[in-house]
């Protein structure tokens, strides 16, 4: 299978997971797009990697699995905590910095 | 003998610095020493006249250097004396009349709480005055000049409590300082010319230099004589000075320090010599002042202010004569030194008028008074016997001669001046019959003021009238002593040069008309108030009268043309700063703070909307990167 379609894919998952950030309200669905973007970056670095022959975009890959995985961690907590502070997850009631 | 010079203005130092700083403890004899330090002074300058005199006309020039006063490369000024002929006749003629008027004063100021002030003040002003005349370079004339100027400012609003009195001395000092700018910019024009300020150097080098700049220098001279000597443009002080005490009015408003003007012109003859421009300049303010102080004289109802006009006039007169060169200069210090005589004695007569009358100073009010105050009927007389050209007596020299050398210029101009200074003399004539025929003669007019105290008038203390007797000696011998024989002219002749003028009127001539209008004058003034009884209320007058009592519209003027003129400037100025500059300052401030206002509202809190513009700025950068490649 032409690799080129694994790019194609990746884009069209980060679109997806753009617009989830862009448009949707609820902290976790927004949460979830990034994870979804994340993603579709990784897709992208491996399908590069296969097209290169080398193992570089494998290795970047790993790393960004790390860091979203401590992301998700900071995220989640933080979310949480807005949640018990406001009772809601609205990524909009958070508007605080603002003057 | 030179090391005495400094001598004649420390004494009368001293005496200021003694009498200010030393406090109630010298109320009582503060007076007396006062006098006794202006009297050594005269002593000390007629022990350097007597040396004087006893040495040929070319050595009589004495210098005293004293200390380095500004020690700089290329600039040097220093604290030195010089005292020649010309210095010597003011030395005389300052600690002489000053003395005089300390004694008077004794008695003047005999109920004033402040008398010990005054006469710190007094010894001021005669120190700095001395100091003037007796500098031997510009800068520190210059120090004199403002010395005098500060003296007579304190003086003049001695009686602070008047607020009449307090304007009076802000008005003098201010009239004064656009004087003294013109000398100061006239030192700096000299320095830059000639690279020093000494007499001796700059007046020799005049020779050498271009006839625009001695114009200049000599035109900013006149500017500092005018303000000093109440010449028109800047006369307009003076007639409010006699707000000062009387003895004050005659030292320093009479006498000496508005002289000054002429000595500077006199001592700075070389320069004029060498600018007949600004020589005619001299010549036309002298006699423009000549007339203007004549006509003031002639309306006021005011004593002091009468006289005021006619020392305004005299020192015309003397101005006059300086700016016709060499055949003026000697008879202009000449007048000014019989004018010293007469019109101290003529304003000590009105001060012991005065306070025989209490304080009252409208003439009108007065009349008769020469059966009460005897001694002040003759010796103001005298003086105006004198002041009028009256054949014999002081003024009749002095005045004569400037007539003459008025003539002598020669051309249509010599002929205006001469008419000039001859129908000064007859208007002169009136305008002190008609003060002689107010105060002494006709009916008694006095009243009880609004409190009911009718005057008692009495003749004053031994301590005004010996001075003033004195004075009315000098005033009936002094122009005859300098006059006959030429005895002033071979004295004065080594320092300020003497050239004969031919005057197309003989002497003779000359004479026979000046006494002529002087007798016009006289009877005009004797038809006019001598026959009558006198209106206590002035009438309304013509045209003329009205504009005079005004002092010519010379407020008037000032104000519309310079007060509202600065006024009019600062409003505009103010108004382009309110609108340009502030408008540009504002402008900007107002456009960042909009720019900013709306610049704010995208900062909205709204995580979404940052994550929009993250991703509008990543796509444009990568559409950008895409397009740089694709080119």
């Amino acid at each position: 299978m032409n690799p080129v379609n694994y790019l194609y894919l990746a884009a069209l998952l980060f679109a997806i997971g753009a617009t989830g950030v862009l448009i949707r309200r609820n902290a976790i669905v927004v949460f979830m797009c990034i994870e979804l973007m994340l993603n579709a970056c990784n897709l992208a670095f491996v399908a590069f990697s296969r097209m290169h022959g080398n193992l570089d975009g494998q290795i970047i890959a790993f790393f960004t699995m790390v860091v979203a995985a401590a992301e998700v961690v900071v995220g989640l907590a933080i979310i949480v905590s807005l949640f018990r502070s406001r009772h809601s997850a609205s990524v909009d009631d958070a508007s605080l910095m603002k003057l | 003998m030179e090391n005495l010079i400094a001598l004649l203005v420390a004494a009368p130092l001293l005496g200021a610095a003694v009498l200010l700083c030393g406090g109630r403890a010298l109320d009582r004899a503060g007076h007396w020493l006062g006098t006794l330090l202006a009297a050594a002074s005269f002593v000390v300058a007629v022990v350097l006249f007597a040396d004087m005199l006893g040495k040929g006309a070319e050595e009589r020039t004495l210098s005293q250097h004293l200390f380095s006063w500004l020690p700089v490369e290329g600039f040097q000024a220093d604290v030195a004396f010089q005292l020649d002929q010309l210095s010597m006749t003011f030395v005389l003629l300052i600690s002489g009349v000053g003395t005089l008027i300390h004694v008077y004063s004794i008695g003047y100021m005999e109920h004033d709480e402040r008398r010990r002030r005054f006469f710190g003040y007094l010894n001021l002003f005669l120190a700095a005055m001395l100091l003037l005349v007796l500098a031997d370079n510009y800068l520190l004339l210059y120090v004199g000049w403002e010395g005098v100027g500060l003296a007579s400012y304190l003086l003049i609003g001695f009686w602070q409590h008047k607020p009449s009195a307090a304007t009076a001395a802000k008005k003098a000092f201010l009239v004064n300082r656009v004087g003294d700018m013109g000398l100061s910019i006239a030192i700096m024009l000299m320095f830059t010319t000639f690279g020093t300020f000494a007499f001796g150097p700059v007046l020799e080098a005049t020779g050498e230099t271009s006839e625009g700049k001695l114009t200049a220098i000599g035109l900013m001279l006149l500017l500092a004589a005018c303000g000093k000597s109440a010449q028109v443009p800047l006369q307009s002080w003076l007639g409010d000075a006699m707000e000062g005490p009387t003895p004050v009015s005659a030292l320093i408003h009479a006498a000496t320090m508005v002289t000054a003007g002429v000595y500077l012109i006199v001592r700075s003859g070389a320069i004029f010599n060498g600018a007949p421009e600004a020589q005619l300049v001299v010549t036309i303010v002298g006699a423009v002042t000549l007339l203007f102080g004549a006509i003031v004289g002639c309306a006021k109802d005011d004593i002091k202010k009468a006289l005021a006009g006619s020392t305004m006039s005299q020192i015309g007169y003397m101005i006059l004569a300086a700016g016709l060169g060499p055949i003026g200069y000697v008879f202009a210090i000449m007048h000014l030194v019989t004018h010293g005589f007469f019109k101290a004695g003529l304003f000590l007569g009105a001060g012991s008028v005065m306070h025989g009358m209490n304080d009252e100073v409208d003439m009108r009010k007065y009349g008769g008074l020469r059966k009460y105050m005897p001694v002040t009927f003759v010796t103001f007389g005298l003086g105006y016997l004198a002041i009028i050209g009256f054949p014999g007596l002081s003024g009749f020299f002095s005045k004569d001669k400037i007539i003459e050398a008025a003539f002598a210029k020669g051309g249509t101009e010599g002929w205006i001046l001469g008419s000039v200074a001859l129908l000064g003399a007859a208007i002169t004539a009136y305008y002190m019959t008609r003060v002689m025929l107010l105060t002494f003669f006709g009916e008694k007019r006095w009243q009880p003021d609004a409190e009911g105290h009718a005057p008692h008038p009495h003749e004053s203390p031994k301590t005004m009238t010996i001075p003033m007797i004195v004075l009315a000696f000098g005033s009936v011998f002094a122009g005859g002593f300098f006059g006959i024989g030429d005895r002033f002219l071979h004295w004065l002749e080594p320092v300020t040069g003497h050239k004969h003028g031919h005057s197309p009127l003989s002497a003779a001539t000359v004479t026979g008309a000046t006494v002529g209008v002087l007798l016009i004058g006289v009877a005009l003034a004797y038809l006019q108030y001598g026959r009558g009884p006198v209106p206590v209320t002035a009438p309304r007058g013509s045209l003329l009268t009205r504009a005079a009592r005004r002092d010519l519209l010379q407020d008037d003027f000032n104000h519309v043309v310079l007060v509202r003129g600065g006024e009019h400037l600062t409003r505009s100025l103010v108004y382009v700063d309110h609108t340009l500059v502030d408008g540009v300052v504002n402008g900007t401030a107002a456009t960042m703070g909009g720019l900013s206002g709306r610049l704010r509202k995208l900062q909205n809190g709204y995580a979404r909307s940052y994550a929009v513009s993250m991703f509008g700025g990543a796509a444009v950068l990568i559409a950008a990167t895409l397009l740089m490649r694709a080119v």
